[in-house]
């Protein structure tokens, strides 16, 4: 088994994000259990017992001199010589992180060595912490909450009704394929809820999905909204930036400015505003250069 | 393709073809009355008719986004490329028949095309 269920490789991207932007620091026990190279085994065998840790270091004014163990204890107790000085027992070739290092580089070492727990030190070479697998799982568990609770907050606070006006806001965020596709996907089932005829939820579905993924791919990140009465479908996407430097030529069928990367995702061929308007009964586009681009796009339910 | 002579075939004709892997079940009685090959998403969205099957390269999370809007009923991905976890379980979640295979999209399409039309010629 592997000592986490975390791989730095392949975890969601909110995961790996908080891989990174963590460091050892942030992650590790800073107030950590010590004791001298004169102290008894016995001793350590008590902290062990009265503090429910499996390994202690072992350092003086911050210099560190080795690491004893659960193991060692047992084998003290095996062998009789719980009495003896740790400094003849203790394992003197230790593994160690530094503070500044990202927590996914920690991660690796758990897996890499067989240890249940590092010492850490800063640039100084003075030991400052420790961090187990225990302390990884709790910072990660708090972060994710934390993470949780930011997109929460980003929810409305009302679910849509059968009829009469409904509007619903969503937030898109940069490159995040992963999520892209789910504010068409609600508009979608509310406009099925409202048995608004297949052909024009399709209409409906197509605009929205290509306004999201316009935001994912081309914008830092913008907001997409839906309102919804009798008589039409408002749909509007409103971004924070960068802008299009030349409207009339991103609305060109095949204009793109979309990298390798975007391509081999399926998009980038050009084609979004020109389904949008394709498919929209009304369309709308404002862009300045620096600001962000504004668009607006109608499909209707009953001619006006 | 004939329209006229399509046969009504059914998610669940999909299943037991030679040389397809099925990876998720999708919603077996949903009716399949068109194919579509395309590896474009944004081409997808825009042409691939309702109640089809998708004939693609593209393994990953937004082609079934993408075929959830669209009403396409199943996903064939060809050449036998890697199909991401998330990508399971998205179409799990929409009830979208996720198939693999080795051959390339034009042999699926041609394949797609006798199973729609009864045509073996």
């Amino acid at each position: 088994m592997k000592a986490l269920p975390v791989n730095p490789d392949q975890s969601p991207l909110v995961v790996l994000d908080l891989l990174f932007k963590l460091k050892i620091k942030d992650v590790m026990t800073a107030e950590v259990i010590t004791v001298k190279r004169t102290d008894s085994l016995r001793k350590v065998q008590h902290l062990m017992r009265d503090n429910r840790i499996s390994g202690v270091p072992v350092s003086e004014n911050g210099r560190l001199f080795g690491i004893i163990s659960i193991d060692d204890i047992i084998r003290a107790l095996d062998a009789g010589h719980i009495g003896d000085p740790v400094e003849r027992h203790m394992s003197v070739n230790v593994v160690v992180l530094e503070e500044d290092m990202p927590l996914s580089f920690g991660i690796s070492y758990f897996d890499k060595f067989k240890f249940g727990r590092f010492p850490v030190l800063n640039h100084n070479n003075q030991l400052v912490g420790i961090l187990s697998s225990r302390d990884v799982s709790t910072t990660l568990l708090l972060e994710l909450l934390k993470e949780y609770r930011k997109i929460e907050a980003q929810l409305p606070h009302h679910a849509p009704q059968p009829s009469g006006k409904v509007s619903q806001r969503f937030r898109v965020n940069r490159y995040d394929f992963e999520n892209a596709g789910k504010a068409s996907q609600a508009i979608k089932k509310t406009l099925i809820q409202r048995d608004v005829p297949p052909a024009l939820v399709r209409r409906a579905a197509v605009a929205a999905y290509e306004m999201e993924i316009n935001q994912v791919v081309h914008s830092t990140g913008g907001n997409l909204s839906y309102e919804i009465d009798d008589n039409k479908i408002d749909l509007l996407a409103i971004d924070d930036g960068p802008g299009i430097a030349n409207v009339e030529e991103a609305l060109g069928e095949g204009y793109t400015t979309a990298n390798e990367w975007i391509k081999s995702l399926g998009f980038g061929a050009g084609m979004g505003l020109t389904n949008i308007r394709r498919v929209a009964d009304e369309f709308t586009i404002r862009s300045t250069l620096g600001s962000g681009t504004r668009v607006h796009t109608v499909v209707w339910l009953k001619k006006p | 393709m004939n329209r006229e002579r399509l046969q009504k075939i059914k998610v669940s004709d999909l299943t037991n073809v030679d040389g397809w892997e099925c990876i998720s079940a999708g919603t077996a009685n949903a009716p399949i009355s068109a194919a579509y090959t395309s590896d474009l998403l944004s081409d997808v969205m825009a042409n691939a008719p309702e109640d089809s099957v998708l004939i693609t390269l593209q393994a990953h999370l937004n082609t079934v986004a993408v075929a959830a809007l669209a009403d396409v009923r199943a996903i064939i991905i060809c050449h036998a490329r890697p199909i991401p976890d998330d990508m399971i379980a998205a179409a799990q979640r929409e009830g979208i028949l996720l198939l693999r295979t080795k051959a390339n999209q034009f042999d699926t399409t041609v394949k797609c095309y006798r199973l729609l039309t009864g045509d073996y010629n």
